[in-house]
């Protein structure tokens, strides 16, 4: 398989603060990993720096071999790196559609995500299409960002927390549309809280503490403990 | 009947100030930025027109077509090269950069024009009038209101049927976000500013042809401008041209009881409407 995304010994900072040490992460095309660890981990910072919203040194972060880190989020997203930001971040003033819509403005590319395919991944959408963005319940809000980020046709999927505050049921409602991502050809960086969820779509896992990968590998290999050590730090 | 005259005049004249006022309205929407130069603004596009009908002979319209093109790149540019650089969560910076933008301009256009009063002649239309039901209305305010309308509808056609409009209300809600979208905000500010100058053109257009202008009027259109923004409710282009008609009116009635009330009156239903409402009529549901 041929790497599609990588960073390397990649480091981000919010002024004096240090959120992460020199983080290695390699994403196969075709593949869905998923990176876990607890709060303030630096899982969302990893995220908003491969978007660009956070400035990198250029040779951090590698897509299809260029150099991107330096680039930013609206070149990022062009080149076909979509991300469904943490806590959905639905524009208020845009219809369902219209946040949909707006999810292709920087990547008109065509293919197999179109406002037709959206909705029949979340066939409840299109019922609340013309309601503002805000009206919906949680989990319609996060099916509208998730569609909002496909509607680009990207090349990797980075969902930040798509389960946070959602009811479980909701939850297993959202992943189901994970296969059909996946069958439509991008590759996914899933960042999660919930352990069982990650491992359950995940061909890989990464675990992060403080800033720093400790531990990765294929969910099958990593034991219970192992991971529970990487996630707490603590040797039980 | 006379009062209903004086009502309609103060309508028609409503269509000017909301004129003046809908650029300001769609800066302010998109970027919250307030710009002070507003008034200059519209008196350089005013001279710009005077300088093309003076020097080709042209129509004034057709001069203002004209001129269009290169205000909309005045705005972009200065938008781009200079606002976009102050642009913050401190909303004070832009204000002192766009106050001195309007001395600026200001004391440029004396330097260029000289402080004579001038005015774009429009011919025959500048006098001319029609009878409506038995109330006479000047061709000039009616074409002036008519243009407010057109201004204010393609507006928000711009804004609620296109992907630039789009873009323009995403990235007024969150501008991070926005830019995960592939949109790049600095370039929609200074897409928006250049769109704000075209209105300014059209403004400029009837400010000339219906008045005397120089150098030093920008300042009160402004405060007519603001006062309109702020009656309709910030970012509401409807909420503008209501503010707009409700300072024409209360001039023209304040004006009807005794001339020397005309601009106070404007200002005290400003003021009225600011106590009553003080997020103005029609304030956007989301701010």
């Amino acid at each position: 398989m041929t790497t599609l995304l990588e960073t390397r010994g990649l480091t981000a900072r919010y002024g004096d603060f240090q959120a992460l040490f020199g983080v290695d992460l390699v994403l196969d095309e075709g593949e869905t990993i998923a990176i876990i660890g607890s709060n303030g981990a630096g899982k969302t910072t990893l995220m908003r720096s491969i978007a660009g919203v956070l400035r990198n040194p250029a040779d951090g972060i590698r897509f299809e071999g260029r150099a991107i880190g330096d680039r930013p989020a609206d070149e990022i997203m062009a080149m076909g790196i979509a991300m469904v930001p943490e806590g959905r971040k639905l524009f208020p003033s845009l219809s369902v559609e219209e946040n949909l819509q707006i999810g292709a403005y920087g990547r008109q590319t065509g293919g197999y995500w179109s406002l037709e395919t959206v909705y029949e991944l979340f066939p409840v959408l299109r019922e609340r299409r013309s309601n503002p963005g805000t009206a919906l319940s949680g989990g319609q809000q996060q099916m509208v960002a998730i569609g909002r980020a496909l509607m680009s046709n990207p090349r990797v999927l980075l969902c930040d927390e798509i389960s946070l505050g959602l009811a479980p049921v909701i939850i297993k409602d959202i992943y189901k549309a994970v296969p059909r991502i996946r069958e439509s050809g991008a590759s996914m960086i899933v960042v999660e809280q919930d352990i069982g969820q990650a491992m359950a779509v995940a061909d890989r896992v990464y675990c992060m503490m403080e800033g720093r990968i400790t531990l990765s590998g294929r969910p099958g290999d990593l034991s219970r403990e192992a991971i529970h050590n990487a996630y707490f730090g603590a040797q039980a | 009947m006379i009062w209903v005259d004086t009502i309609l005049q103060g309508i028609l004249l409503g269509g000017l100030y909301a004129l003046f006022a809908a650029g300001l309205s769609l800066v302010f929407g998109i970027m919250r930025l307030v710009n002070l130069a507003h008034g200059d603004l519209i008196v350089l596009g005013a001279y710009l027109i005077l300088l093309l009908v003076t020097l080709t002979g042209l129509s004034p319209f057709v001069a203002a077509a004209v001129a269009m093109p290169f205000m909309f790149a005045l705005g972009y540019g200065l938008q781009k090269f200079m606002l976009n650089r102050v642009l913050g969560d401190d909303i004070l910076p832009p204000l002192l950069v766009t106050f001195g933008l309007s001395v600026v301009l200001q004391n440029a256009l004396l330097e260029g024009f000289s402080a004579d009063s001038q005015r774009i002649q429009a011919g025959s239309l500048s006098t001319a009038s029609i009878e409506i039901a038995g109330i006479g209305l000047g061709v000039m305010p009616l074409l002036t209101f008519a243009s407010a309308l057109v201004v204010i509808i393609g507006l928000n056609q711009l804004f609620y049927r296109t992907s630039l409009g789009r873009a323009f209300r995403a990235t007024s809600d969150d501008p991070t976000t926005a830019s995960l979208m592939g949109i790049k905000p600095a370039g929609i500010f200074a897409k928006a500013t250049g769109i704000a100058m075209i209105i300014v053109t059209i403004a400029a257009l009837y400010l000339g042809m219906r008045s005397n202008f120089d150098p030093s009027i920008g300042p009160a259109r402004l405060i007519y401008a603001f006062e309109a923004v702020i009656i309709g409710g910030l970012g509401s282009l409807w909420g503008t041209l209501a503010g707009g008609v409700i300072i024409g009116v209360a001039q023209t009635v304040g004006a009807a009881i005794n001339p020397e009330w005309q601009i106070l009156a404007g200002h005290l239903a400003f003021l009225v409407v600011l106590l009553v409402r003080p997020r103005g009529l029609f304030p956007r549901a989301v701010d």
